[in-house]
């Protein structure tokens, strides 16, 4: 505890107000303490019963009697598992690469030209943001699946994100509105093309914003089960981990030590992937909302 | 600089910066340059929104008044489908009830919490760093991991939960497999995974002004009344981006609810029964799920189409609303 001491220390007002502060300490971190509990706990239980043995697995015991680390070989044994990290990594590789280089001019254009429709394309921007995925889904199918004949692969989720994705765009613009206009109009002066501007002058100050972007964009496709169930679901050569987990529970009906270490396996990445970038990341959540 | 979410209506007309125009013509062209390069650096969108927005926008209205299976060709129907779906569709307005579910309950779970944890994370002082990790980490969990991971904690014979509340001699609900407790074991997995509203409630709480604390606490304000009366209305226009964006995701609320029906039903992929969505009785239905369930499970498009349309106008609905609030909503003015 850091409060200062002052001067008259021994006074019973100043010693009241010490107890006081040292009560509130102990109460606030009391309750950090419980409420971490709640937001570790299922971590923990999962990790504890992914190391059990099967039998013990199906009891309400909460610790492994023996470590069964073989349960996590065994996933990655499991047919098909390793196919499924290789297109979770695919798409979500793929599919972030996309959509930073398709998004970032036409966030730069809304962010800092001026032209006619603007307020109009930003509104159309937000709406596409908040449409659900379901609502231009029957259209979407048929248009892959009977004329470009790529149902049962994970193209028809890969080739839209080339052109732009309205979330991106926006958070994009977001940060990119907190850059100067002067670097822009200064380059412009010096007689930089809109492009140079863009690769030299704006991207170097925009990573921030472009790696919350690029961040957002891989989980998304990471846990995107709708996109994988609607595609791919008739070829399991195509499915992602989202997707093949739930009928890696349905293989191994009564295995919860296996499902929950496979389970872990699709966790595992993304949290390694938020210790790596974890400021980008929390500047990005607040990007949405609040920060312009 | 803006902090707006939208550029001024202002700033739409065309402002030839830069160099006076040295004559009309130089002007002209100098706007189409301006012009043709604004459509080039839009055009990946432009491309985008006609493709994957217009075009099936149109579509699905199209579908919406047909009869189609996707083998035989579409017979026009007229409101035929929108006749089915409200009145003999026995799933639509189970489903509308458990959006209305979500929307109160859920989404005013979520709110309470992710404010409480705000405050509480902006009053620690000692680790403060770990416990903003620990507390931000659900929020990351893959959906489905996350579910199938609530599934087996909460499930009814051997789930650890209901072991812990058996032994604190609490009533144990049998969670995910009874029909009254489904929705509020998918909200507890919701609030365990409150981290985006946590952040976000954290920087509106640390924007408000450290004076308007200290002069009421010489006012002699107790800790509720500086709540109350400060906190409150500062961050209030957070509470509603909260509640409103809270709103449109429970009204696309899918992967959770269909796995979590999955699992628990003990039907999924692989398993070789045929899974019926909203499991235990219709508890877990959603709009998008029907959408699904009819287009991808009983081939009618049309009616699915339908569905669309409704969940469309709900969520353009609710955007609407956030936006005519944006001066409020998106950061504290210019």
């Amino acid at each position: 505890m850091t409060t200062a001491t002052a001067p008259s220390a021994t006074s019973p007002a100043a010693l009241r107000a010490r107890r006081k502060a040292l009560l509130q300490w102990i109460a606030v971190h009391a309750l950090g303490v419980a409420a971490a509990l709640f937001f570790v706990l299922p971590f923990v239980f999962v990790l504890l019963t992914s190391l059990m043995s099967d039998q013990q697995a199906l009891t309400r015991d909460l610790t492994p009697d023996s470590w069964h680390w073989e349960n996590y070989t065994k996933v990655f044994e499991t047919e098909g598992f390793l196919t499924w990290w290789r297109n979770s990594l695919l798409y979500s590789g793929l599919g972030t690469l996309l959509v930073v280089v398709s998004s970032v001019p036409v966030a730069y254009a809304l962010a800092k030209f001026r032209f006619r429709g603007r307020h109009l394309s930003m509104l159309l921007v937000i709406a596409m943001m908040m449409l659900p995925p379901q609502v231009v889904i029957i259209p979407m199918y048929l248009f892959w699946a009977k004329q470009m004949d790529l149902s049962g692969t994970l193209w028809p989720l890969i080739v839209p994100m080339a052109f732009g994705d309205a979330f991106a765009v926006f958070l994009l613009r977001q940060f990119l509105l907190t850059i100067p206009d002067e670097y822009v109009e200064a380059a412009r002066i010096d007689g930089c093309g809109e492009l140079r501007t863009l690769l030299r002058i704006v991207l170097p100050m925009a990573k921030p914003g472009i790696a919350a972007v690029a961040l957002f964009q891989f989980f998304y496709c990471w846990n995107d089960y709708f996109g994988p169930q609607i595609y791919a679901s008739e070829n399991p050569g195509a499915w992602t981990l989202s997707y093949g987990l739930e009928s890696f529970k349905g293989a191994h009906h009564t295995d919860w030590n296996l499902t929950m270490a496979a389970t872990v396996l699709v966790m595992a990445p993304v949290i390694l992937v938020f210790f790596f970038a974890q400021k980008a990341f929390v500047e990005g959540v607040t990007l949405t909302g609040v920060k312009g | 600089m803006s902090t707006d979410i939208l550029p001024a209506k202002e700033a739409a007309a065309p402002a030839a910066s830069g160099p006076v125009a040295r004559g009309r013509n130089t002007l002209r062209s100098k706007r189409r340059r301006d012009a043709l390069r604004t459509l080039a650096f839009m055009s990946p969108w432009l491309i985008g929104f006609g493709f994957f927005f217009v075009y099936p926008m149109a579509s699905t209205v199209y579908f919406s008044l047909m009869r189609y299976d996707g083998l035989n060709p579409p017979q026009w129907r007229g409101l035929d489908n929108w006749a089915y779906v409200f009145s003999d569709f026995p799933q639509f307005w189970p489903a509308l009830q458990n959006t209305l579910w979500l929307c109160v309950v859920m989404v005013s779970c979520r709110v309470l919490f992710g404010l409480g944890i705000g405050l509480l994370i902006t009053k620690i002082k000692s680790g403060a760093g770990v416990f903003r990790t620990l507390f931000y980490l659900p929020y990351l969990a893959p959906p489905v991991a996350a579910t199938l991971a609530f599934v087996f904690l909460l499930n009814p014979g051997t789930g650890p939960v209901n072991s812990l509340l058996e032994a604190a001699g609490l009533p144990a609900p049998a969670w995910f497999n009874d029909a009254a407790w489904a929705k509020p074991a998918l909200t507890v997995l919701a609030v365990w995974g409150v981290g985006d509203l946590m952040v976000i409630f954290m920087a509106a709480l640390l924007d408000v002004p450290k004076e308007q604390y200290e002069a009421a606490q010489l006012d002699g304000a107790g800790p509720w009344q500086r709540f109350r009366h400060i906190t409150l209305p500062n961050i209030s226009p957070i509470i509603l981006f909260a509640v409103v964006t809270g709103i449109i995701s429970a009204m696309q609320y899918y992967t959770q609810p269909i796995v979590a029906a999955k699992v628990a039903s003990g039907k999924m992929g692989g398993s070789g029964e045929v899974f019926v969505p909203g499991y235990p009785d219709d508890s877990t239905l959603t709009l998008p799920q029907l959408v699904y369930n009819l287009g991808f499970s009983q081939f009618n498009y049309g009616a699915a189409c339908v569905i669309a349309l409704v969940l469309f106008a709900f969520s353009m609905a609710f955007t609407a609303l956030l936006m005519r609030r944006r001066g409020g909503l998106i950061g504290s003015g210019d």
